[in-house]
């Protein structure tokens, strides 16, 4: 097997980096061209008010969404999985050892009767 | 004999001697200033990298390296007088060894030049780097060590150097906080490991991997030997993060200061390659391989699942990282778990070593992405000063190489084309869906939440309009992160490098525990 | 040994610090907890390398050939040198905790619980 070779070949499939990144570039390439011929005479600058049906953009921290925003859907419709979460995060150190060993206690038992060969 | 052939020969002492000496001379040297501080400790930390380059080398080019502490010639591992027992403190270099070796020293480096600009306001810079190089010892013990109560002294060790790490940056006392939990957590972990060992010692009259394993298959599989066995890898689970063990993860992570919290993660890998050697060579033999599998597999996706979810849920840039290493680690352990419950049955010819390249290459993958990231968020909040995502916004404006290099990291993380994590993603979901579909959905899913989680981050942080008006990171921190960069993206194009030098030697080293064995039993002179 | 009561003690003294460690509220005590696991695992060692009559392993004025192999000695003497640093760490991180948190009570010491 040469190293330097990109090629490699999994159980059920090829892999090729460089190819990927020729493919990667030519679809660039292609979508530049898509854009180089749309309309040359679109005005710079008046686009964006549209999205704010024509209101002035807010401006500073108005315009940025924070990061408690982003994903709210995902974690609202997980609720009871993540009420579990926070119950189990609990962050104190007895719980943090309590785990450890009871995790201990189980594959004790688990390995007893399933460990040996 | 010459300098050349005296570095050759004595290299796997010269692994923990170096370091180990540097820490503790770092002190001495801060008293000549701190410019002479800085060049000796990365001196040291380049000279470390280059014997563990060394070491890859001589594994790669003789074999497995053995070296015997006190003994002439130093490859004497059983003395003719002994009875037959190896009784001296053995080093077993093998292509894992080797490999674990090497990313430890390569973070290790990386993180003390990063550090030289991270930590330039700070005081007591010399008791960081000490620590710093205190820590890599342990890493390098752990991962070159054949004897098992060394094992234990370099864990302690590891464990020691990083809770004072994680504490370094007072906080208000939530880093020492952590790093209360941080140490409480592994110590009572090294105390059970230490309690396994007595067993074992109690039951075979050795301390040495090789000649526990060879007694233990010679007597066969007993009680004792089952408790030890799982009072070691439980352990070790715990001290690599595995949910549900967890928790101490995001908070020593989180509150380690500046880039410190990657050679955390490479800290936790030196304990992932205990658990491997450990469930591969020690008890592989005698134990029963495909519930040992399942364990780890279990444990791996419950790891990825939870972390992927959790960090979700975090605002706190190097919590949210944090719960990310927790849920790549699971990955690892489903990848080499697989190989590990295939083991010695015709599948693990067709997929299971397979699976096992792709764990073992997602963990030199995620030394380099989860470290890079790290870096950037300690540039962000070094600058910023905040680690808190909703107060961040516009950093891009500013600082755009750390965004350029949190975009690879990131991309890299998510497993997009062609960083380096694709690469072991692809070779892990290739080869575990042989075993169980269900498996490499897990693995797929929880690499779509991972970039979810991660454009979270980076619209939060570096999108957005400009509202902090800061100056790009020191040099030493982007060069720090440039090297990281450049290697993720060599290994991405050109995955092979990786694979056949440093992760197809460490795989088949472990799947031969008999090889191990033999090499250290019976080679002698 | 009459009824193993090194090895019964050991159990009893680590299953004291497991439950100090999980069932009290005070970082002191589970620090404390922690050093009685320590204490047991050390017993542990010790007394597995326990030779009835046996004599300290000096060859030069050694009585007899029953001698005891100093490895377990060694091995807790390592531990025991392991705990002091990890008591003292902890113990300093509990005083740097109290200073800034005025508790010490587990359930209160959590800002980072998310």
């Amino acid at each position: 097997m040469n190293p330097l070779v990109p090629t490699i070949t999994t159980p059920s499939g090829v892999w090729n980096p460089l190819v990927w990144l020729m493919v990667f570039l030519l679809s660039l390439i292609i979508a530049l061209i898509i854009y180089m011929r749309g309309e040359k005479t679109r005005k710079k600058g008046m686009q964006a008010g549209v999205f704010f049906s024509g209101d002035r953009p807010p401006e500073g921290m108005d315009a940025h969404i924070a990061a408690h925003n982003i994903g709210w859907g995902f974690m609202e419709a997980l609720r009871p999985y993540y009420r579990a979460m926070r119950k189990m995060h609990t962050g104190i150190i007895n719980d943090y050892v309590g785990w450890f060993l009871g995790i201990l206690a189980v594959m004790l038992i688990i390995f007893l009767f399933w460990g040996g060969a | 004999m010459n300098p050349w052939d005296l570095i050759m020969n004595n290299a796997p002492a010269l692994a923990i001697a170096i370091p180990l000496l540097g820490a503790f001379v770092t002190p001495l040297i801060n008293r000549a200033g701190r410019k002479a501080m800085l060049v000796w400790v990365i001196a040291v930390l380049a000279f470390t990298e280059f014997i563990a380059l060394l070491l890859v080398y001589q594994v790669n080019t003789y074999g497995i390296q053995v070296y015997v502490f006190g003994a002439n010639p130093h490859t004497l591992t059983v003395p003719p007088d002994s009875g037959g027992i190896p009784v001296r403190i053995i080093f077993t270099i093998d292509g894992m060894s080797a490999f674990t070796a090497l990313i430890s020293a390569t973070l290790g480096l990386v993180v003390g030049i990063y550090s030289v600009g991270s930590e330039k306001f700070q005081t007591a810079q010399e008791k960081f780097f000490a620590l710093l190089l205190l820590l890599v010892v342990g890493m390098m013990g752990m991962a070159l060590t054949g004897d098992i109560f060394n094992f234990f002294v370099f864990l302690e060790i590891n464990s020691l150097a990083a809770a004072a790490l994680v504490s370094y940056h007072l906080n208000k006392g939530k880093a020492v906080e952590a790093a209360f939990k941080y140490a409480v957590v592994s110590s009572i972990g090294a105390l059970m490991i230490l309690f396994a060992i007595a067993i074992l010692y109690g039951e075979y009259d050795a301390l040495n991997m090789a000649m526990i394993a060879q007694r233990m298959y010679q007597t066969g599989f007993s009680t004792y030997d089952m408790i030890a066995m799982t009072l070691i890898l439980v352990t070790l689970a715990m001290k690599c993060g595995a949910v549900p063990m967890h928790y101490w993860v995001p908070d020593g992570y989180g509150e380690a200061p500046g880039g410190t919290s990657a050679i955390l993660v490479v800290a936790s890998q030196a304990s992932l390659y205990g658990l491997f050697r450990m469930s591969f060579t020690v008890f592989g033999l005698s134990a029963n391989t495909s519930s040992l599998g399942w364990f780890m597999i279990i444990l791996g996706l419950l790891s990825m699942f939870i972390g992927v979810t959790m960090a979700f849920l975090q605002h706190d840039i190097k919590r949210l990282m944090a719960y990310h290493a927790v849920s790549q680690t699971g990955y690892m352990l489903l990848g080499v778990g697989v190989g590990l419950a295939t083991l010695g049955t015709a599948a693990f010819n067709q997929y299971g070593l397979y699976a096992m390249e792709g764990g073992i290459f997602h963990i030199i993958n995620h030394a380099l992405y989860k470290g890079l990231l790290f870096l950037t968020a300690g540039a962000i909040i070094y600058r910023v000063g905040t680690s808190d995502l909703n107060k961040m916004g516009g950093l891009a404006h500013s600082m755009k190489f750390t965004a350029v290099f949190f975009l690879i990291g990131a991309f890299a993380i998510a497993g997009i084309p062609p960083f380096n994590g694709f690469a072991s993603k692809l070779m892990i979901y290739e080869s575990v869906y042989q075993l169980n579909p269900f498996l490499a959905i897990v693995a797929a899913i929880v690499s779509m939440l991972t970039l979810a989680s991660f454009l979270k981050v980076f619209h939060s942080a570096f999108l957005g309009p400009k509202i902090y008006d800061v100056k790009e990171v020191p040099k030493s921190m982007l060069f720090a992160m440039s090297i990281l960069a450049f290697f993720i993206i060599l290994f991405g194009i050109f995955p092979n490098i990786a694979i056949h030098y440093l992760v197809a030697p460490a795989a088949h080293a472990l799947a031969n525990p008999l090889g191990y064995i033999t090499k250290v039993l019976g080679g002698g002179a | 040994m009459i009824f193993n009561l090194p090895f019964i003690t050991v159990i009893i003294v680590m299953f004291f610090g497991f439950y100090a460690m999980v069932f009290r509220r005070n970082l002191i005590k589970v620090v404390i907890g922690l050093d009685l696991v320590e204490s047991a695992v050390n017993l542990f060692l010790v007394s597995l390398g326990y030779v009835k009559g046996g004599v300290a392993p000096i060859y030069t004025s050694a009585p007899s050939t029953h001698m005891v192999l100093p490895t377990p000695q060694a091995l807790t003497l390592t531990s025991i040198v392991i705990g002091v640093a990890t008591t003292a760490m902890l113990l300093s991180f509990c005083m740097v905790i109290y200073k800034h948190y005025g508790t010490l009570d587990t359930r209160k010491v959590r800002r980072l619980e998310e």
